[in-house]
């Protein structure tokens, strides 16, 4: 840093919390908006944009910067709820019986769908395109679809996860499992709702 | 030995790498005789692969300078 950088920044010390704050932020604004999308839909950017605003305010809490993506992250989620209260849709709970006995793999290896394929599982998934599985996730309770987006997607560790959204580790690690569970289920429900179980060769 | 119900209980906490060592070794031991849960897993895998490729959303350069807009105008916020 030149000497008359420094002056500057004594001068001003916003201006070095700004660029320390835009340093941080910038690499991780395409998986927050992407995070956000999948959580508020429409509502991402103004979400992401109540999210910068309030992490700027917190800055002084984040002790590490190595901590920068987990913290963005809980600030984001925190946002994204209270948009998704005002638009007040109450996601239902779910019991343990509607989706602790679903398995995809078997179902498919049941149902057979395409009799003629000799990989079923994938063809299955290739029926899939991007917008078909945005609606599926869409259907998922918040519950259940942010620990499977943090964890498969994102790459947190489900204890990162229980800290970002303020829940035990136990309680995380049974939606994750009933989250995939129910994923696999509504995969299944939209392919035959949306006729995508026939095969093509028959 | 462990039944394939529990086998398939345990599989996707085995990929994720949060199963205990006897855990992890119960479901290894299973996976060597059951063809049927091997496909489960390589299922399990594939799963994984498809929801994140297919999550993903491009932050467009619109929004994006939007958001950078943002990050640059902080003033005293």
């Amino acid at each position: 840093m030149t000497v008359d950088a420094v002056r500057a920044e004594e001068t001003d010390p916003a201006d070095g919390a700004r660029r320390r704050f835009r340093e941080l932020v910038e690499p991780e604004l395409p998986r927050l908006y992407r995070l956000a999308r999948r959580l508020v839909g429409e509502d991402a950017e103004d979400a992401l944009q109540d999210c910068l605003l309030n992490a700027y305010r917190k800055l002084g809490q984040l002790e590490h910067d190595a901590a920068a993506p987990g913290w963005l992250t809980r600030i984001l989620i925190n946002c994204c709820r209270d948009r998704h209260r005002r638009r007040a849709s109450r996601p239902q709970e779910l019991t343990v019986d509607d989706v602790e006995q679903f398995s995809l793999y078997r179902k498919l290896v049941d149902e057979d769908p395409f009799p003629y394929s000799d990989s079923l599982h994938l063809d299955f998934l290739h029926r899939f395109g991007r917008e078909d599985v945005q609606s599926v996730l869409a259907t998922l309770p918040e519950h259940y679809r942010v620990p499977l987006l943090l964890v498969y997607v994102d790459g947190f560790l489900a204890k990162e996860v229980a800290h970002m959204t303020n829940a035990p580790l136990g309680t995380v690690l049974a939606r994750l499992h009933r989250g995939r569970i129910l994923f696999e289920r509504r995969l299944w429900d939209y392919a035959k709702a949306n006729d995508m179980l026939r095969d093509p060769v028959a | 030995m462990i039944s394939c119900a529990e086998a398939v209980r345990e599989l996707w906490n085995y990929l994720d790498g949060v199963v205990d060592e006897s855990e992890c070794a119960a479901v290894e031991e299973h996976l060597t005789v059951c063809r049927r849960c091997c496909g489960e897993l390589e299922f399990a895998e594939e799963l994984r692969g498809f929801l994140a490729r297919n999550a993903d959303e491009e932050l467009t350069p619109a929004v994006h300078a939007r958001l950078y807009a943002t990050l640059t105008d902080l003033e005293g916020a």
